[in-house]
């Protein structure tokens, strides 16, 4: 065998309390598409990092084609030849596309010829661009492109990805793909993080799994079901989420023409929104991000007030009240920003649970706080989601992403909603947990309630809810019936792929 | 009332020095907040640059040393605001509030001694042929060098913010202090030589008070352009240029409205000294009608909690 592209020997990082990783070696080989796998927490984003430079291993070694490679710094690793795009968008939304790609370069050129090489080799990839935009006004998969090309710019040997499909309609995840095996063709190196295991399968020539911070197994994706591998990163059989049969109800949640103008410059207005959804019925929402998902979900949890007669909860409107009126009614949401929405970061989850349950588990009276109560409803959530902290106490942004999403979504299950909203309930968390976050949601609307999921995912749509709508500009699409809608169909109801043409390969 | 007496030429040329300081000091604020730090000490580093340029100019008898040493105090002072925001993660606010205090307290101290003398006198620059020409003359051309060095540095930042790299670098650290982080810029060492540049450019303008417009020291002297130059930097929209044209148009009413008071028009005084204040934030609020441009990064301290 040659010399791998880089190899990875015993890396082993520790922070205060927790070991993020333990000795994990692996090769990835010139030309390679390599997966890496794993459950949050499972210190894949801490190795990446390693690689990037951005975080300093206490121990083992790097070899860059048989070379110590130590990088001090991210310039250094991209000076080296190794591109990240990152999980989270590190751009800037108030520069255009030219100076956003600028910085993430070690010698820019001119700006007017640094436009022109981001027009050519954004046509040659199949991902149009214009450099003279303002990435704020941009979709997520368009802001995706600038990550992209701003790694391709520098002609790159490992493109290190971490999670890039969670935020794309099919239709982008497909020229995305196209894209990466055009880069594989020319020699180049994929480190690709993701959960979604089929994707893996389709792309990947080579996957490591980790668990808990060690490397726990290898596999080739192409010969390995989906299942298999899920069941390698959580170590133990997986539950996939089992939906009895419902009976529908009475109508519980009616918008009828709702337009609200957009709340901010960044922000989407709604145009004429419509929408009804029974008991016992889980009503899907997708769309790619910045489509008006936040904005509806201020509509429906009482953020956003409109006119009376806009949104109705059993017939009687609601529309001019505020979010403890509502859930005094039964109308409860679960934002998707974690830290500083659902849940605020620098409180203890008692102090968390207390905001969004006083009124309906009645934990206020007269004015003062019984925080004995509060505490118990917190152990229960604890309790019965799963919630992995050493206890209530514990300040919201001390929990894993997972961990603290299966509290803000426990929260509001457990307070026995007549309506649930949802945006994005498992953005960023494992399958293990997404699984029982979503059986919590199925339980939920067996039990008669009404739930309106607002999620990118679109697996997991498919896999609960019972009918389907998406947005798209601030526009909802009419809903359909879940059941038996194909990839090609729900892509439109999206939108498409925003203007793209196919790649051309 | 007797309006005649007011020259339009002389009108027009002490505008110009009374709106430089607060253009000094906005100047540096604007780069200060386009990196994302606000630091609302500037009338405290504006008041300690005046004294410690007084005392330097009359103890060595030059002004220029004066002006150096008023721009190293203010950056001085700043490096403590630096290291209480930056390194020990004070909250922007409460420590910019106290450096105010703590700078008016200072200056009155360090100026006990020089109450009622008067500073050696910064000439100014005299150009054959054209400081001698009518009206363009003394406007353009007759003036001090530090009121040219203000213009200079407003198109000097206005260069810097819009096509250097540098600029490029300091309005990411702004925007996204996280991003930036991660792409591997020094966040905290690009916002602390920002917060010293804003010094620095603070003190100068307070030492433009009591070395040039003045010219004296007494205890408070700047009263509140500090404050002014910071409100002046929001409704500016963060723009160099609509600083300087928010600047003059506060030095312009100042002036005409010193000069209506000495022409004894019939408004009361009270409004008449009001009136710079007024009109200053009403015509910068029609301006900045684009509140979008606020950099998203303002007053947010920033933590590498990797």
């Amino acid at each position: 065998m040659t010399v791998p592209l880089l190899s990875l020997q015993g890396l082993t990082k520790a922070y205060p309390g927790v070991v993020a990783n333990d000795t994990v070696s692996f090769d990835i080989g010139e030309g390679e598409v390599h997966a890496l796998l794993g459950e949050n927490g499972a210190g894949k984003s801490t190795l990446v990092k390693m690689i990037y430079g951005l975080v300093k291993p206490d121990n083992g070694k790097m070899l860059l084609r048989g070379q110590p490679y130590e990088p001090a710094e991210p310039r250094q690793a991209r000076a080296d030849g190794i591109a990240m795009v990152f999980q989270h968008f590190s751009l800037f939304d108030a520069l255009n596309v030219a100076e956003n790609i600028a910085l993430g370069m070690e010698n820019p050129p001119e700006m007017r010829d640094l436009a022109a090489r981001i027009r050519e080799v954004s046509e040659t990839y199949g991902l149009p661009l214009d450099p003279f935009r303002t990435v704020g006004d941009l979709s997520a998969g368009e802001r995706q492109r600038v990550e992209i090309i701003r790694c391709l710019l520098q002609d790159p040997k490992l493109l290190i990805m971490d999670e890039p499909t969670s935020v794309l309609t099919p239709q982008e995840v497909e020229i995305l793909f196209k894209t990466l095996q055009k880069l594989q063709s020319e020699g180049t190196s994929i480190l690709y993080i993701s959960h979604k295991l089929e994707e893996i399968r389709t792309l990947c020539d080579h996957a490591t799994i980790l668990r808990l911070g060690k490397n726990v197994g290898e596999c080739i994706p192409s010969e390995t079901s989906a299942r298999d591998m899920a069941e390698m990163m959580v170590g133990s059989t997986l539950q996939t989420p089992e939906r009895g049969s419902r009976e529908f109800g009475a109508v519980a949640m009616d918008i009828s023409g709702l337009s609200v103008p957009a709340p901010s410059a960044f922000g989407t207005a709604l145009k004429n929104v419509h929408l009804t959804v029974r008991k016992g019925e889980i009503l899907g929402i997708g769309g790619v991000a910045g489509n008006g998902q936040d904005e509806l979900l201020g509509v429906l949890s009482g953020e956003t007030l409109t006119e009376a007669d806009a949104v109705k909860l059993h017939g009687e409107p609601i529309g001019k009240l505020g979010p403890t009126a509502r859930r005094k009614l039964g109308v409860l949401a679960a934002p998707e920003e974690r830290l500083g929405h659902a849940a605020a970061p620098d409180m203890s989850l008692t102090e968390n649970a207390m905001l969004t349950g006083s009124v309906r588990e009645g934990l206020e009276k007269n004015g003062f706080l019984d925080w004995g109560a509060t505490k118990d409803f917190a152990e229960r959530i604890i309790k019965a989601f799963d919630v992995r902290t050493p206890g209530p106490g514990n300040a919201a942004r001390s929990l894993s992403g997972g961990n603290l999403q299966k509290f803000v979504i426990g929260r509001e299950v457990l307070q026995d909603p007549d309506v649930l909203v949802v945006n994005q309930p498992t953005w960023g968390v494992d399958a293990a947990a997404a699984a029982a976050i979503r059986q919590s949601l199925l339980d939920l609307a067996a039990k008669g309630a009404a739930v309106i999921c607002i999620s990118q995912d679109l697996d997991e749509l498919m896999e609960i809810s019972d009918s389907f709508a998406a947005l798209n500009e601030g526009r909802l699409s009419a809903p359909r019936e879940a059941a038996g809608l194909t990839v090609d169909e729900i892509g439109l109801m999206m939108g498409g792929a925003h203007g793209m043409e196919v790649a051309h390969v | 009332m007797d309006l005649s007496a007011i020259n339009p030429v002389l009108l027009i040329a002490s505008l110009m020095v009374a709106a430089t300081p607060l253009l000094l000091a906005a100047i540096g604020e604007l780069v200060v907040e386009k990196a994302g730090v606000l630091n609302l000490g500037v009338e405290g580093m504006m008041i300690v640059g005046a004294i410690a340029g007084f005392a330097t100019a009359v103890e060595s008898g030059s002004p220029f040393f004066g002006f150096i040493a008023a721009a190293i105090a203010g950056a001085a002072l700043s490096i403590l605001f630096a290291i209480l925001t930056q390194f020990a993660q004070a909250n922007q606010v409460a420590s910019g509030l106290s450096l105010t205090l703590f700078g008016l307290g200072l200056s009155a101290l360090m100026g006990q001694s020089y109450v009622g003398i008067k500073p050696p006198q910064m000439g100014d620059i005299h150009i054959p042929v054209l400081s001698d020409l009518p009206v363009v003359g003394p406007i353009l051309f007759g003036h001090d060098i530090i009121l040219y060095f203000g213009i200079a540095l407003t198109a000097a930042v206005w260069w810097m913010l819009k096509y250097s790299r540098l600029g490029l670098v300091l309005r990411a650290v702004g925007e996204n202090h996280d991003a930036a982080h991660a792409l591997g810029y020094k966040v905290l060492k690009i916002r602390l030589l920002a917060i010293m540049f804003g010094g620095a450019c603070a003190g100068l303008g307070g030492a433009y008070i009591s070395l040039i417009r003045v010219p004296q020291w007494t205890e408070g002297m700047t009263a509140g352009i500090g404050w002014i130059a910071l409100a002046l930097v929001v409704f500016a929209s963060w723009k160099p240029w609509r600083a300087l044209l928010g600047a003059y148009l506060f030095g312009g009413v100042t002036v005409v409205q010193l000069n209506l008071q000495a022409a004894g028009v019939a408004i009361p005084v009270e409004y008449l000294a009001m009136s710079p204040y007024l009109i200053t934030i009403i015509v910068l609020v029609i301006l900045s009608a684009d509140k979008s441009s606020a950099p998203a990064s303002l007053g947010r301290n920033f933590h590498a909690s990797r």
